[in-house]
């Protein structure tokens, strides 16, 4: 089959492999319909992430029809020729992690555990084109792609909804909306977002949707901000005006309640000399991680608020600001998200009209053309925003 | 030598022991093992290879016992490594999982067979203690041992580093697999 797959820092490349097989009783195959280029796989392709090896497939926002179960599947929740989103953390429903709903923390999914807790301190998940790290699992942007668990995680879409509607339950709904979610959000609290990508906007709508009174967006990219406020969110430029200040003056200097840092390890910082020493920090390595939404959100938020991280960390942070956290009674929360708590929900509020994910939508391409999506989506070109792949 | 290890495994005493007690099952999720080959009532015959270059074997016999609570064995005869083991099963505080405490204890002996041991359990010893308990959980709470495209090989994971790619196995791998899996 065709599968796109890492080539090694800043190159991905889509090569023939073998069609996959099952390994285990509880696998399914998929015939991959539909699958999605993240932000995510931007830190794979930078090379922040360890232990991604030549010829991995990437990939873990899929959907398809399921050509294939293994004989440990229950045909109750699982047939050949079911139609299914995927959920990007792979969990056995059945450890103490996922009996408490924290699927991406599932204590058996990964057979490199031993690997990610020198890492973590503990072990996380088996995510699907995701690193050895977690798992070595082969991704979903391929013609086809195994699916271990398959009677856990997989959400069978029997409606009517097209491919678009339904792809973004395997990840980016689910987190921006856990992002939300996480902010335990209060009549009248304003949510401040850090970065304008496809989960920050997914997190935005579901914060309305939680009932915030006002969504502000932060980024620089003027067609995200503008997406943004197309969907009806306040917008703050971080290359334009300083961020801090701004979002006292749209708050009557309280700053916002709430704030969600969907930016992640790889965050810019205009032009700042803070900047340039995380920059050259993580050039060299000695630290890991370039967290400047993550330290604007903690000095920005108000005091006794919440802020929800969901941009993706790996390894160690700077200059974190501990003070400003701790004496102002501010809770931090995050996690990789624990898709499959949220897929059943999220599809009611889709079919109900109240979400509509396509709106992110600006790319759809053949899985051939991968590597150029890759290209726009990282380097903003062409107002690329989300790129979906057709296999 | 002593290593120590410990994990928690979300199935009742009844299960965990039983599943322990059939000492043939330990091969499915110990790295070292080949066989565990029943002889009496408290005997049996233990084969490990790979990892000393060479086959080595012992006869054991259990030691002393509480079913759902602990096993205690040792080796018998002039073992070329002479070695103990004990394993405690204890109640989780959540009321439904069991810990689960192992203690190895190694004779190492001089010589070109001892060098081998030390260099296969390498500098963390304890390492490959704790991955035979994540396989044995993975057995006990989702029925096998969990594959994936770069680490498809169950109990040689560790071992393999850089893994093979993430990507689905060639026809010759599968069949390979397949071998394992009948053997
Ligand atoms: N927690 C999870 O389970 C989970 C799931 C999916 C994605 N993620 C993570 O969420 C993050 C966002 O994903 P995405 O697909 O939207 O990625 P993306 O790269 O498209 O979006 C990131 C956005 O942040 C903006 N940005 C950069 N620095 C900023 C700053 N200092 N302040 C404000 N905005 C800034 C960028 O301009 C960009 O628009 C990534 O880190 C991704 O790995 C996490
Ligand atoms: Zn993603
Ligand atoms: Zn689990």
């Amino acid at each position: 089959m065709r599968a796109n797959t890492w080539a090694g820092r800043n190159r991905v490349e889509v090569r023939d492999v073998p069609d996959p097989t099952i390994l285990n009783s509880r696998d399914a195959i998929v015939r991959v319909t539909s699958t999605a280029i993240c932000g995510s796989d931007l830190h794979l392709v930078d090379g922040y992430v360890p232990t991604m090896q030549d010829g991995d497939v990437m990939g873990h926002e899929f959907m398809g029809e399921v050509v294939e179960v293994g004989s440990g599947v229950d045909p109750s929740r699982l047939r050949v020729g079911d139609r299914v989103v995927v959920p990007f953390p792979i969990a056995c429903g059945a450890c103490a992690a996922c009996t408490a709903e924290l699927y991406s923390c599932c204590e058996n999914s990964n057979p490199n555990a031993g690997i990610a807790e020198k890492m973590f301190g503990h072990p996380v998940a088996g995510i699907f084109g995701y690193s050895h790290l977690t798992g070595g699992f082969a991704g979903g942007q391929a013609q086809y792609a195994r699916v271990p668990f398959a009677d856990v995680g997989p959400l069978k879409i029997e409606s009517e909804l097209s491919d678009e509607q339904v792809l973004f339950l395997s990840d980016i709904l689910p987190t921006g909306y856990m992002g939300a979610e996480m902010c335990d959000i209060q009549p009248g609290d304003v949510v401040a977002v850090w970065g304008a990508g496809p989960v920050g906007q997914l997190a935005m709508d579901s914060a309305r949707l939680l009932g915030a009174a006002e969504v502000i967006a932060i980024d620089r990219e003027p067609y995200r901000l503008r997406m943004a406020e197309e969907a009806g969110h306040t917008v703050v430029d971080f290359e334009e005006v300083d961020v801090r200040s701004r979002l006292l003056e749209l708050t009557g200097g309280r700053g916002p309640d709430k704030c969600i840092d969907a930016v992640g390890l790889e965050a810019t910082h205009g032009s700042t000399p803070i900047g340039a020493y995380d920059r050259i920090k993580q050039a060299v390595r000695s630290e890991t991680d370039r967290p400047h939404a993550l330290r604007q959100a903690i000095l920005s938020c108000r005091s006794g608020g919440v802020v929800s991280v969901i941009g993706v960390y790996g390894g160690l942070i700077d200059k974190f600001p501990a003070g400003a956290w701790m004496n102002r009674s501010i809770t931090l929360r995050t996690g990789q998200c624990h898709v499959q708590r949220y897929m059943e929900p999220l599809l009611r509020l889709i079919e109900q009209g109240e979400l509509d994910p396509t709106r992110v939508i600006t790319h759809t391409l053949p899985l051939e053309q991968a590597p150029y999506g890759f290209e726009i989506f990282k380097n903003k070109r062409e107002d690329c925003e989300k790129v979906v792949l057709k296999p | 030598m002593e290593l120590t290890a410990t994990t928690t495994i979300r199935r009742p005493a009844r299960d965990v022991y039983a599943f322990w007690r059939r000492l043939e099952n330990l091969p499915t999720f110990m790295c070292h093992l080949d066989e565990v080959r029943v002889t009496g009532e408290r005997t049996s015959h233990w084969t490990a290879s790979a990892p000393f270059d060479r086959t080595v074997e012992w006869d054991a016999e259990i030691t002393d016992e509480v079913p759902e609570e602990f096993v205690g064995w040792r080796s018998t005869g002039d073992a070329d490594v002479p070695n103990a083991g004990r394993v405690r099963f204890a109640p989780a505080p959540d009321g439904v999982s069991m810990e689960v405490h192992v203690v190895l204890v190694y004779d190492i002996p001089g010589g070109p067979l001892g060098k081998a041991v030390a260099r296969y359990f390498g500098e963390e010893p304890h390492q490959q203690l704790d991955d035979d308990l994540r396989r044995l959980k993975q057995v006990l709470e989702t029925g096998e041992v969990v594959r994936s495209d770069g680490a498809p090989w169950g109990k040689r994971a560790r071992k393999e580093f850089p893994q093979r790619p993430a990507q689905p196995l060639s026809a010759e791998e599968v069949e390979e697999l397949a071998k394992e899996a009948r053997a």
